[in-house]
C-alpha cells in the first residue's frame, strides 16, 4: 500500500490537472470569499455601484474577519468546491482506462485493491493539502482585510478551526469519493465529469425545486449528498442560498450531526462501491 | 516446471467464445510464440494468463500461481496490446512510477532505459514519443526488475525495420539469459527467426502446438527435367514413388537438399535434361495459413 501511494503521489503530484483544479479552487476561494466581498463593502464608498449600507456592511465585515475563516472555508465546498474535486476524482481515476495505465499498473505487481488504495491515499493526501492551503489562504486575506480596516484580530479558536476543517474534508471527501466512483463506472474522464457536474450543479437543485411542489420528493432530496454537504455548512454558520449574503449550495435542511452521519455514508459507499468493481471488473483497456 | 500452463481456458462474450478450450504450455526459458491472426484470441489469452481478464472456464497456472496473484506478477514483466502510460509524465518518471509499483529501485529503471536504448530521450514527456518509442518504453516498463516470464504483445508493432531487429535481438539475448519470453505476433518471420516452439491460434482455438521446424514440416527438392515421365521414373527408383510427386510441371521429391547432386548425376545418366534443381523449404507462412485455413472451414 505504501508502495502504491507513493507511486500514486510522483505521477498526481507532477499531474498538470491537480494544479490547475487546485488552483481554480483557491482563486475562487478568495474571490468569492475576500475580493467581491471587499469590494462591495468599499462600494460605500462610493468605488463600486450598488453600495450595501449599515447592517449589511457591517456583516459583510464580520464575514471577512480572521475570526470568520473556518466558515468561509467551508461555504463554498458543497457545490462548487465540490465540483471541482469531483472533477479531480473522476480524471484521476477515469483517465486510466483511457491511457491504458491501469492495465500496466495491474501487472505490475500489488493486487488491485492496493493500487486502488494507493490512488485513494494519494488523492486524500492532495485533499488534505488543499484544504489545509485554503484554511491558511482564507486567514491570511482576512487578517489582510483586518488590519486593512484597521479592526483588531481575532483568530478563528481552536475548536471552531478543527470543526471547519473536519466538515471542509467530509465534504470535498464525499464529492471526491463520488467523482472516484464515476470515473470507475464510466471508464473514462469524460462522462463522469460531465455527468458529475450536472448532478452536483444541477439536477439537485431543480429536484430541490420540484420537491416544494411535491412534498413526498422532499424525503428524498433531504438526504442527497448535495444536501448533506451544503447542510454541514450551514450548521456550521454559513448563509443559506436564501440570504442576501448567502453562498448557493448552503443549506440547513437537516441537522449538523444528520449532515455528517449522512456524509460519512456516502464516502464510505462510493468508496467500497469503487473498490469492489475495481477489483472484480475485467480490464480490457 | 513449466513456467505457463493452461487447461481448457475459455473466455465467452456472450455466445461468442473468444478464446476457446486453450491448453498450452510454456517451458522454462524458451521463447514462445503465440500465433494468429488478428482476432484470434491471443492478446485475450495472454490478459487472462496475468489476471485483467477473468476466466469463464477452464484453468491456468503462471510461474506456479494462478494468474493475478502477486507474488506471480512480481516476478512477470508485461506489454499486452500496446503501452499505457501517463501521457504527462516523461518515460523516466513513467518508469519511476511503475518501479514504486513493482518495488525495484532507479537504478532498474536506468538499466531498463539502455537496455531499450531510450536513454537519450528519457527525459522527454511521453506525448511526444513517436509510436515506436512509446512501443520501446512499453518493453522497458516489461524488462524492469529482470522478470522470469515476459509477457510481450505484439512487441514489434510500430518499429521501424532496423527497430524491430533490435527487437527480436532483445528478446533472443534475454532468452539466452535464461529468461521465459511469451510473446504474441501475426509476424510469422518473426516468429520463425526467434521463436523455440509455437503456438497457433485461430477463431479462439489453439490449433497447433509445436517447434517451428515441427510445423514447418520436412524439406522437398524440386526437380524441372525433360522429359518428365522418365526423370520420375528415376527419381522414383532412387527415393521411393510415395515420395515423387509432379507439381506444375515439376517433381517435387520429399527429401533434403543433401540428395540432390546424387539425383542429378542419376538423371544425366538416364539422358533426362536437367533444367533446374533447387531445395524447397516450407515457410512458417505456408504451414500457418494452411493451418488457419483448414481451422476455419472445419
Amino acid at each position: 500500500m505504501i508502495a502504491s501511494l507513493r507511486a500514486e503521489l510522483i505521477r498526481l503530484g507532477r499531474w498538470p490537472t491537480t494544479w490547475v483544479l487546485g488552483g481554480t479552487w483557491l482563486l475562487l476561494n478568495l474571490t468569492f470569499g475576500y475580493v467581491f466581498n471587499y469590494l462591495s463593502y468599499r462600494s460605500a464608498d462610493g468605488t463600486t455601484v450598488g453600495p450595501p449600507t449599515g447592517a449589511t456592511k457591517q456583516i459583510l465585515l464580520q464575514e471577512m474577519m480572521p475570526a470568520n475563516a473556518p466558515v468561509t472555508l467551508v461555504q463554498g465546498l458543497p457545490m462548487f468546491g465540490g465540483a471541482l474535486v469531483l472533477i479531480l476524482g473522476a480524471v484521476a481515476v477515469g483517465s486510466g482506462y483511457g491511457w491504458g495505465t491501469w492495465k500496466t499498473v495491474f501487472t505490475t505487481g500489488p493486487r488491485r485493491i492496493t493500487a486502488m488504495g494507493g490512488t485513494l491515499g494519494a488523492l486524500g493526501v492532495i485533499l488534505v493539502g488543499l484544504v489545509a492551503a485554503t484554511f491558511v489562504l482564507d486567514l491570511a486575506a482576512s487578517y489582510t482585510v483586518a488590519a486593512v480596516e484597521s479592526q483588531s484580530v481575532t483568530w478563528p479558536g481552536f475548536v471552531d478551526s478543527v470543526q471547519g476543517l473536519g466538515a471542509a474534508l467530509l465534504i470535498c471527501g464525499m464529492w471526491l469519493a463520488a467523482g472516484v466512483l464515476l470515473g470507475t463506472l464510466t471508464r473514462g474522464p469524460a462522462l463522469a465529469v460531465g455527468l458529475g457536474l450536472v448532478w452536483s450543479l444541477v439536477v439537485e437543485n431543480l429536484l430541490r425545486g420540484v420537491a416544494n411542489l411535491l412534498g413526498p420528493l422532499e424525503a428524498v432530496t433531504d438526504v442527497l449528498p448535495g444536501t448533506a454537504a451544503g447542510s454541514l455548512a450551514g450548521a456550521l454558520g454559513a448563509l443559506t442560498q436564501g440570504d442576501p449574503n448567502g453562498t448557493p449550495g448552503v443549506t440547513t435542511t437537516i441537522t449538523g450531526t444528520a449532515a455528517v452521519a449522512l456524509l460519512g455514508a456516502y464516502l464510505i459507499a462510493f468508496l467500497v462501491a469503487s473498490l469492489t468493481l475495481t477489483a472484480r471488473r475485467d480490464v480490457t483497456s | 516446471m513449466n513456467i505457463v500452463e493452461t487447461h481448457e481456458l475459455t473466455k465467452r462474450y456472450g455466445d461468442r467464445a473468444a478464446v476457446d478450450h486453450v491448453s498450452l504450455t510454456v517451458r522454462r526459458g524458451e521463447v514462445y510464440g503465440f500465433l494468429g491472426p488478428n482476432g484470434a484470441g491471443k492478446t485475450t489469452t495472454l490478459r487472462m494468463l496475468l489476471g485483467l481478464v477473468r476466466a469463464t472456464s477452464g484453468r491456468a497456472t503462471v510461474l506456479g500461481q494462478p494468474p493475478g496473484a502477486p507474488t506471480g506478477l512480481a516476478r512477470i514483466g508485461a506489454l499486452v496490446e500496446g503501452p499505457g502510460f501517463y501521457p504527462y509524465l516523461s518515460g523516466r518518471a513513467n518508469l519511476r512510477v511503475l518501479a514504486r509499483y513493482g518495488r525495484h529501485d532507479d537504478v532498474a529503471v536506468e538499466a531498463a532505459l539502455e537496455l531499450v536504448d531510450l536513454t537519450d530521450r528519457a527525459s522527454d514527456r511521453y506525448k511526444s514519443y513517436s509510436l515506436g518509442m512509446k512501443q520501446r518504453l512499453g518493453v522497458a516498463a516489461a524488462l524492469l526488475g529482470q522478470p522470469d516470464l515476459l509477457i510481450l504483445d505484439e512487441p514489434t508493432n510500430g518499429l521501424d525495420p532496423a527497430g524491430m531487429a533490435d527487437m527480436r535481438d532483445l528478446i533472443r539475448t534475454l532468452a539466452d539469459h535464461g529468461q521465459t519470453v511469451l510473446l504474441s505476433s501475426h509476424l510469422l518471420g518473426e516468429v520463425q527467426q526467434i521463436c523455440d516452439r509455437v503456438g497457433v491460434i485461430s477463431g479462439g482455438r489453439l490449433l497447433t502446438e509445436s517447434t517451428v521446424a515441427e510445423l514447418r514440416g520436412e524439406a522437398s527438392l524440386l526437380i524441372r527435367a525433360d522429359p518428365l515421365p522418365a526423370a520420375r521414373s528415376v527419381a522414383e527408383r532412387i527415393v521411393g514413388s510415395a515420395h515423387v510427386s509432379t507439381v506444375d510441371g515439376m517433381l517435387r521429391l520429399a527429401t533434403g537438399g543433401e540428395r540432390a547432386a546424387e539425383l542429378t548425376r542419376a538423371l544425366v545418366l538416364a539422358d533426362v535434361a536437367v533444367l533446374e534443381v533447387r531445395p524447397e523449404e516450407r515457410t512458417l507462412e505456408d504451414a500457418f495459413f494452411e493451418m488457419t485455413h483448414e481451422g476455419a472451414t472445419s
